[in-house]
């Protein structure tokens, strides 16, 4: 059971940093501004979440763990709404979004 | 009126004492009456201030948020998925587009956890929000068409419903 628990903790961490590695390529490799915020995306939600996650199988039922729960908790509400402000700042000083039609 | 008032002052407590349990992690009857006293304070501070409404502390959402929080974790984990997929493919298979769509939501609650639900999934994020829409940023023809369908619509309506 504890090799298990181990071995889901690492697979957790792993692949977690594969996906905030990806968010950062993501940045660099997207066109504009806007599409670029999609990249952040993976890193704030799966990336964060499943490093998190690996961190509280490692803590087992003790209060670390729930500590994180709630780190978890208020980056999943938080970032959503910095996100939201990056963008709608964006829009209100003017930056037009490239879509798809005029990339083409 | 009156107890659903007295219920969510009540609750409110007992999530803030909560906080504390999990923040100090000492448990001697002084600390843990000094963190009575602190949450009784800010309880009494707060239904001064008259921020104890639906709005500052939406208790009546506990239940329904118990289906909606792992349906969104599941809608997130597959967006996350296809987006990664998409951006390290060399051809970068993404549609970029803008588009604006209707809330069926009562109140402003509602709205903000629709928007923040939309900007949490990958691929679309909300750009502004007004009375009754939202613009969105969507980065691929997938990802807009399923907001387009409304499902996370309907299903945030249903869960402001619930009271």
């Amino acid at each position: 059971m504890d090799t298990f628990i181990h071995l889901a903790s690492w697979l957790c961490l792993l692949l977690g940093c594969c996906f905030c590695m990806i968010g950062g390529v993501g940045l660099l490799r997207l066109p504009d501004f806007y599409s670029r915020i999609h990249g952040g995306g993976v890193t704030d939600t799966l990336g964060a979440g499943l490093v998190i996650t690996g961190l509280m199988l490692q803590g087992g039922l003790t209060l670390t763990t729930a500590k994180l729960a709630m780190i978890l908790l208020f980056l999943l509400l938080t970032s959503p709404v910095a996100t939201h402000a990056i963008a709608r700042a964006a829009q209100h000083s003017g930056l037009k979004p490239q879509v798809a039609d005029a990339a083409a | 009126m009156q107890t659903s008032s007295l219920r969510r002052t009540l609750s409110l407590f007992i999530l803030l004492f909560l906080t504390w349990l999990v923040w100090s992690g000492f448990y001697t009857s002084l600390l843990l009456g000094l963190g009575g006293l602190s949450c009784l304070f800010v309880v009494l501070l707060s239904r001064r201030m008259d921020i104890i409404d639906p709005e500052g502390h939406p208790n009546h959402l506990f239940f329904g948020l118990l289906t909606y929080i792992p349906w969104l974790a599941w809608e997130t984990i597959k967006a996350n998925i296809d987006i990664s997929w998409r951006i390290i493919q060399p051809s970068l298979p993404i549609a970029p587009r803008v588009i604006r769509i209707k809330t069926s939501q009562k109140t402003h609650l509602g709205q903000v956890i629709y928007a923040n639900s939309i900007t949490l999934t990958p691929g679309t994020v909300s750009v502004e929000v007004e009375e009754g829409e939202i613009t969105v940023h969507a980065l691929t023809n997938e990802a807009a068409d399923e907001l387009l369908e409304g499902s996370m619509d309907r299903r945030v309506t249903r869960l402001e419903g619930e009271r």
